[in-house]
C-alpha cells in the first residue's frame, strides 16, 4: 500500500530543505566546538553560588 | 484539512543559491579574506575556532548588510544591465524574503561574533552593518556624488573588525587597513562607472560621471590613486609591515600609478576607440591590488611568526 503520491513540490523543494538541514547542523556543531573552547582554553569560571554546590 | 496536492504553486521556488547571491558572495570572499588579514595581523594568538567562528560571523554580517541593499535598491537593480540579474529583480526572490533574511542575519552575527571573541567586536559589526545599510543604501547612495567614498568606508571596517575580535581594541594598524581599502574604493568603482556607461545614468543614481563628468572623474581617480599610494607604501614602515610587505607595495602602487595616469590623458574620444580598454585593465589591475596588498600583510605576519619580516 502507498501512502498519497509525492507532489512535484516536495522534490523541487528536497534540495533546498537538505541544504537548510547541512548548514543548521554545521552550525550546531560549530557552537559546541566553540563552547568546548570557551570552557577549556579561557579563564571560564563558574557563578560562586554554583561552585560552592559543586565543591 | 488541507491537501497539499491541491495547494497552487509558483512557478518557481527559490533555491539555496538564489538565497545565497542576496548575500554578495564576491563582496563577502573581500570582506573573508581582509577580516582574515586584520585577525591574524593582530600581535595575539587566537584559538584557531575562535578565529574561524569570528571570520564566519563577519562574513554573515557582511552578507545580511549586503541582502538590506539589494532589498532597498531593487528598483534601480533592476534598470541596471550589471545588476538586472540579481535575485530580486530577476523575481526568484521576494522583497520581504530578502529583508528578513537581512535582518535576521544581522542578529544572528552580531549576537555570535559577541559570544565567539568580544563585545566591541560585536559592536563594530553592528555599526559596519547599519552604515552600509541605512546610511549608505538608504540615504547617501541616490542624494549625492560623494556616494562611493562613502560607503567604501563600510567595505573598510573587516579588518578593523578582525583585528578587535583578535585584540579586543583597536589600534594605528587596524585603521590603516581599513584607510587602505576606504581610499582604494573610489577609483576602483569609478573606474567601473567609465566603462559601464549608462548604467548609473538610467537608474539616475548620482555617480561622479553622472554629476560632474566624466574628464572630471578620470581626475579624481587620479587623484585618490596618489593619496592611496603614499598610505599603501607609507604602510611598509608600520608594526604590519615589513621589506617583503614593502617591495609588493612599491611595484603594485607604480603600476596603479601609471594606470590612473593614462585613464587621466584620455578623453572619451580615446576611450570609446578601444572600448575602454585602459579603464578596463585599471579595474582589474583594482582587484589584484587590494589583494595583493593584503597578502603581503597577511605574508609578513606569518614571517613573523617564525621570527622574520618587518625591517
Amino acid at each position: 500500500m502507498s501512502f498519497r503520491p509525492e507532489h512535484e513540490l516536495h522534490k523541487r523543494r528536497r534540495g533546498r530543505n537538505i541544504g537548510v538541514g547541512l548548514m543548521l547542523g554545521a552550525f550546531v556543531v560549530l557552537i559546541m566546538a566553540l563552547t568546548y573552547v570557551k570552557i577549556t582554553q579561557t579563564d571560564f569560571e563558574l557563578p560562586a553560588n554554583q561552585r560552592e554546590v559543586t565543591q | 484539512m488541507t491537501d497539499i496536492t491541491n495547494t497552487p504553486t509558483s512557478e518557481y521556488d527559490a533555491q539555496l543559491g538564489d538565497y545565497f547571491a542576496l548575500l554578495k558572495p564576491r563582496v563577502m570572499s573581500l570582506v573573508v579574506f581582509t577580516a582574515f588579514v586584520g585577525l591574524l595581523a593582530a600581535p595575539v594568538s587566537v584559538n584557531p575556532i575562535v578565529g574561524l567562528c569570528a571570520i564566519l560571523f563577519i562574513a554573515i554580517g557582511g552578507g545580511a548588510s549586503g541582502a538590506l541593499n539589494m532589498w532597498w535598491d531593487a528598483d534601480i537593480d533592476a534598470v541596471m544591465r550589471r545588476t538586472r540579474g540579481r535575485p530580486i529583480p530577476s523575481g526568484r526572490v521576494q522583497p520581504g524574503e530578502a529583508l528578513t533574511l537581512g535582518v535576521a542575519l544581522s542578529g544572528l552575527s552580531v549576537m555570535m561574533l559577541g559570544l565567539a571573541t568580544n563585545l566591541l567586536a560585536a559592536g563594530m559589526l553592528l555599526f559596519t552593518i547599519l552604515f552600509y545599510a541605512v546610511f549608505y543604501t538608504m540615504w547617501l547612495k541616490r542624494l549625492t556624488p560623494q556616494n562611493i567614498v562613502i560607503g567604501g568606508a563600510a567595505g573598510a571596517f573587516p579588518p578593523v573588525i578582525g583585528w578587535v575580535a583578535a585584540t579586543g581594541s583597536f589600534s594605528v594598524e587596524a585603521w590603516l587597513m581599513f584607510a587602505l581599502i576606504f581610499m582604494w574604493t573610489p577609483p576602483h568603482f569609478w573606474a567601473l562607472a567609465l566603462f559601464m556607461r549608462s548604467d548609473y545614468d538610467d537608474a539616475k543614481v548620482p555617480m561622479l560621471t553622472v554629476t560632474h563628468g566624466r574628464p572630471a572623474t578620470r581626475m579624481h581617480i587620479l587623484i585618490y590613486t596618489v593619496l592611496l599610494a603614499a598610505l599603501a607604501i607609507g604602510t611598509a614602515f608600520t608594526a604590519i609591515g615589513g621589506i617583503f610587505y614593502f617591495a609588493v607595495a612599491l611595484v603594485l602602487n607604480l603600476a596603479f600609478l601609471l594606470g590612473a595616469w593614462r585613464i587621466w590623458k584620455r578623453d572619451e574620444v580615446m576611450a570609446e576607440a578601444d572600448d575602454y580598454a585602459e579603464e578596463r585593465k585599471f579595474f582589474r589591475l583594482s582587484l589584484a591590488y587590494l589583494f595583493l596588498h593584503f597578502g603581503a600583510i597577511l605574508g609578513e605576519a606569518a614571517l613573523r611568526t617564525f621570527g622574520l619580516g618587518g625591517w
